[in-house]
């Protein structure tokens, strides 16, 4: 047992040092669905299976093909199976399924040989049961007709596309939160506006003036800048420092506190430069970002339910914090940046910090507390290690909230403005999601994609752009579609080549990790890209 | 090994883009039969036949004795469609004909570095798009903690070489596909075999690795009077990642942009200072770097002459106890054997997702190089999938004095009473040099002088008093010609020498 868990450890090494192990127990945990395991659907499992997704269903109702062969994962052995007429006959599903399982002995896989649209005629609440379902190369209607399904059952859709060299995403979850989003820049949390009390004793344990040199070049620099900050309000109507004139001569002063030697000339102290080099962000005004603020005044934080889900709760909690004990701020976050500093300056000053988290985390854990006994919940219903990533995540917190495809589909509701405003560069990518919307027209009237034959593609241009026209009226959609695309997608023929395949199936797999871990910023909500210029973007459709 | 070289036509597409284009010469590619659904399509069949013809062929789930051709039928149909067609994104010179495929298949040779993260799907993606004659470089073996995204590798290969398995993998699974695998540093394979490529494609996780690749194929341009020769640019892909991070770019050497024309896009790697490590630690990280740096060397746990091993369990279980010791001392959290790991190793966390879009990206690259059926990528660009999913292209522009890819001789402005272990610090520190030991020979009164040089240790001990002498008292002169060796590139770099007063 012991063993296969080190085992894990070191397998999954890589990764658990971004997502962390509660990132990996939810990967563990989830179940996937495939619809169509064709080159985009097998490169997204595998993407998933081997970061150890816990389980994936595939639902094909194809025949292995000789296509499948030429850009498909599954390829390898299907080639080797080539005179295997039994194993070729073999369903695509029980293909991949097997492939893809032998790329890691702790995911379970499963099959089933139907289509999503006989799934959806005789058991819909098939697709209940999933934590997420990525459907790939759909046709139009049955995108629809699922999109409808899951958006009731709340389980949240990926829809994925790759046509000729053109990539398509579109993510339709009605409300996915996230307490960890990584940012990669966050600004630290100091409250050097605003320090709380047992930041302003500590603070004032430090006499910079009577002050050894060796001590006095390892104070760390947050003290520093503290020190300087009274000075500076006992001179300035205790107002900070704001625009760069003022800030430039916060630095000069702080610049002047830098001890000199007998001749007169400035020592070596690098925490002195290292207070100087951040006065700008060390000022930054502590407030309430205004995503969090956001999440506060949302529906779903006023009204606590029995039913709501643990984030609203805390959001709940945190907000009572905010308008109570905190005084307008947040939670302290409790960490502080590295800096120049001797051990025990560093440490002490560093659990000023870190005491005071726990202290306002254990303020919102009472909170928290009360809100779930309301409800007749017990207390460790939210456990107090839950409370505290979420306090220290507090202006990190971001929802993500999709439109559903009906509301993209609806002549009432779709997004004329984004679509009109990207036209206005006629190579924008938008043009691309305009010429997949025209190519799934053109399927519908001739149950066929246009240039799939190479004798197809001179005469298909013409009906394509027929089928370009109409969308476009029908939305009463006043854009120019330049004819080079309508050519480029009939010279496309429908085809799924292996490297924009693989570029969506990497991408596809993050954002299902996304969904899954509750970890990271998923794309709200349509990404399309475009492999002849290495360009992509993302829509609000 | 010239003649060969199918790479020519070179030039501007319009002067505000400045696209790099490159075509493939059609009467160069080698010659082979035309697929007998094109000799349909050039005569005059009927419509319906053709169209019969082409239904059976897309029915046909067995390869139907076609001869020799041993892929299935419609096994290529995605890829033909970009290369039998007309478009209107095409290169300039694009001219649609099966010839493109068939150079892919038995012509166009392509060179992977690397089989790792990157390098396993960037063999996948270049197999499964038709190339066959590939060869894959790389110095390591197979570890547990590569299972996780390096899909070529099972359990059962831990501690095989990487390119051996991953080459036999790809060999076993792709009818037709010939990976040749060297286990091997890619310094230990010289000019003539790079030379053999049409194509070079790295999946690097080290930045010295890919200089030096970028340093190999410059070495093998040839000028004639001071006029580049298109046909002995071997094109370079190079992808690279980190987390959620990645990149991919294209680099025509000597044409565009290099590896160390942009090195300041990569940032020196940040060490902690001595005096932090050794008597005021902060962070955990601290404690584990005095426990390797320090410890290690004085307490020789495992005996005299026992290296650190970071792969080693009984090694790491070492240094966290001893970290752990250090961090109480201190009152310092959050040491554990991750940590531990991750600061021995220097970890660069990776995941398969981040992976497959670069080397995907990559690959598309080699395609379009390969067929010219599309422009190449001109030339950079960066992926972030933390917040929702952006990339950005744009072009990196030549450095005008590149050490690397100038053509320019570089200058050193140093006073005469400068000491050579300026010279030296210079080297490694300037951002766009980052050199790592470098060694510095010259020629005084007609004989060769080793200045400095480090990796030799009896040579190291001989050279280093001339460290702390100045340039005027080791007889340099204003004008003196330094050349540089260092494993950041394979050739060594001429410096000019001016004094300064």
């Amino acid at each position: 047992m012991t063993d296969h868990k080190t085992s894990k450890e070191q397998k999954y090494d890589r990764q658990l040092r971004l997502w962390g192990d509660h990132g990996q127990e939810g990967l563990e945990n989830a179940h996937v669905c495939l619809i169509n395991a064709t080159a985009t659907g097998t490169e997204i499992l595998k993407n998933l299976v081997l970061p150890g997704i816990g389980a994936f269903t595939i639902v094909d109702g194809h025949k292995v093909s000789g296509e499948d062969v030429g850009n498909n994962l599954s390829k390898p052995k299907v080639t080797c199976m080539l005179n295997d007429v039994v194993l070729i006959l073999q369903n695509r599903a029980q293909a991949a399924t097997e492939l893809l399982q032998e790329l890691n002995s702790d995911v379970s896989g499963n099959f089933v040989e139907e289509s999503p649209d006989k799934l959806l005629d005789n058991d819909p609440e098939f697709f209940h049961r999933f934590s997420l379902v990525i459907g790939v190369q759909l046709p139009e209607s049955t995108c629809l007709r699922l999109g409808s399904v899951l958006w009731d059952a709340g389980v949240p859709f990926l829809v994925c596309r790759t046509y000729g060299l053109i990539g398509y995403m579109r993510l339709i979850v009605k409300e996915h939160t996230v307490i960890e989003s990584h940012p990669d820049n966050a600004l630290e949390d100091l409250r050097l506006d605003q320090p709380f009390t047992e930041l302003k004793h500590h603070i004032e344990s430090y006499d910079l003036d009577s002050m050894e040199k060796k001590d006095h070049s390892h104070t760390p620099w947050i003290i520093v800048v503290a020190k300087y900050l009274e000075k500076w309000y006992s001179e300035h109507n205790s107002q900070l420092p704001k625009n760069y004139k003022e800030k430039e001569a916060f630095r000069q002063l702080i610049r002047e506190g830098i001890l000199t030697n007998e001749n007169g000339t400035p020592e070596d102290e690098e925490n002195f430069e290292e207070a100087i080099k951040n006065v700008n962000t060390a000022l930054n005004p502590t407030k309430v970002p205004s995503a969090t603020e956001d999440i506060f005044n949302a529906e779903q934080c006023e009204n606590i339910t029995s039913q709501s889900p643990s984030f609203w709760v805390m959001a709940h909690g945190v907000r009572d914090f905010v308008r109570n004990e905190g005084n307008g701020k947040l939670p302290v976050r409790g960490t502080i940046p590295d800096m120049i500093a001797d051990s025990d300056k560093f440490i002490k000053l560093q659990n000023v910090y870190r005491d005071k988290a726990m202290k306002d985390a254990a303020v919102v854990s009472k909170h928290v507390e009360a809100l779930l006994q309301s409800f007749g919940k017990p207390p460790e219903s939210i456990s107090e290690q839950e409370i505290k990533l979420f306090c220290k995540n507090a202006a990190f917190l971001r929802v993500v909230r999709c439109r559903s495809l009906a509301e993209e589909y609806s002549m009432d509701t779709f997004n004329k403005d984004e679509i009109t405003s990207c036209m206005d560069s006629a190579d924008s990518e938008m043009v691309l999601y305009l010429m997949l919307r025209s190519v799934n027209r053109f399927y519908q009237q001739h149950s066929r994609y246009p240039g799939v034959y190479n004798y197809q593609v001179e005469e298909d241009i013409n009906k394509l752009k027929l089928c370009v026209n109409s969308l476009l009226q029908e939305y009463s959609l006043n854009v120019n579609v330049k004819d080079d695309y309508i050519h480029e997608f009939c010279r496309y023929g429908a085809a799924e080549p292996h490297t924009v395949a693989a570029f969506l199936g990497g991408s596809a797999a993050q954002e299902a990790i996304k969904i899954i871990t509750h970890q990271f910023v998923p794309f709200n909500n349509t990404f399309l890209y475009n492999a002849m210029s290495q360009t992509s973007a993302t829509f609000q459709l | 090994m010239k003649n060969s070289r199918e790479f020519q036509n070179f030039y501007f597409e319009n002067d505000v883009v400045r696209q790099v284009v490159i075509a493939l010469p059609r009467h160069k590619v080698a010659h082979f039969t035309l697929n007998v659904y094109d000799n349909m399509a050039e005569g005059e069949e009927p419509e319906k036949k053709r169209r019969r013809i082409e239904e059976l062929n897309e029915n046909m789930v067995v390869d139907g004795g076609n001869g020799d051709r041993s892929d299935w039928q419609g096994q290529w149909d995605h890829v033909k469609k970009f290369l039998e067609r007309a478009g209107p994104f095409t290169h300039p010179d694009f001219e649609p004909s099966t010839e493109s495929l068939q150079f892919l298949m038995d012509t166009c040779k392509i060179l992977v570095i690397g089989a790792g993260g990157l390098g396993c799907e960037l063999l996948k993606d270049l197999a499964l798009s038709g190339f066959r004659h590939i060869h894959v470089v790389d110095m390591d073996t197979i570890d547990i903690s590569n299972l996780n995204r390096q899909f070529l590798f099972r359990p059962k290969d831990v501690g095989r070489p990487k390119a051996e398995v991953a080459a036999d993998f790809v060999n076993d699974r792709v009818l037709g596909c010939n990976v040749v695998p060297h286990f091997k540093k890619i310094q230990d394979l010289d000019e003539s075999f790079y030379r053999q490529f049409h194509i070079v494609v790295c999946g690097l996780d080290s930045v010295v690795a890919r200089r030096w690749m970028n340093g190999m194929l410059l070495s093998l341009l040839i000028y004639e009077d001071g006029v580049l020769d298109p046909s002995s640019i071997i094109p370079l892909i190079d992808g690279g990642t980190e987390g959620f991070k990645g990149n991919a770019r294209v680099i025509l050497p000597g044409m565009t942009a290099c590896i160390d024309c942009t090195l300041e896009l990569y940032p020196p790697q940040i060490n902690f200072p001595m005096c932090t490590i050794a008597s005021m630690p902060r962070l955990p990280e601290h404690c584990v770097e005095y426990v390797r740096i320090l410890l290690w060397p004085k307490e020789k746990p495992f005996g005299d002459g026992e290296a650190l091993d970071g792969d080693d369990p009984k090694h790491i279980q070492w240094v966290y106890q001893k970290s752990l010791d250090r961090a109480a001392e201190f009152s310092i959290t959050g040491v554990t054997y991750r940590l531990t790991q991750g600061v021995v190793k220097r970890i660069i966390p990776a995941v398969a997702s981040t992976n497959a879009v670069i080397a995907a990206a990559c690959a598309t690259e080699v395609f379009k190089i390969a067929t010219s059926a599309y422009v190449p990528l001109n030339n950079y660009m960066v992926f972030n999938d933390v917040d929702g999913l952006y990339t950005y292209t744009f072009e990196a522009e030549r450095k005008e004095n590149c050490s690397a890819c100038s053509q320019v001789p570089q200058d050193l402005q140093f006073l005469p009473s400068a000491k050579l272990q300026e010279v030296l610090d210079y080297l490694t520190e300037n951002a766009s040099l980052q050199m790592k030991s470098p060694a510095i020979t010259t020629t005084l009164d007609g004989k060769n002088k080793t200045l400095y040089l480090q990796t030799v240790a009896s040579i190291e001990e001989r050279t280093r008093p001339n460290l702390s002498k100045t340039l005027k008292e080791l007889g340099l002169v204003d004008g003196q010609e330094l050349a540089v060796a260092d494993v950041t590139t394979p050739q060594t770099v001429l410096f000019k020498l001016n004094f300064i007063s």
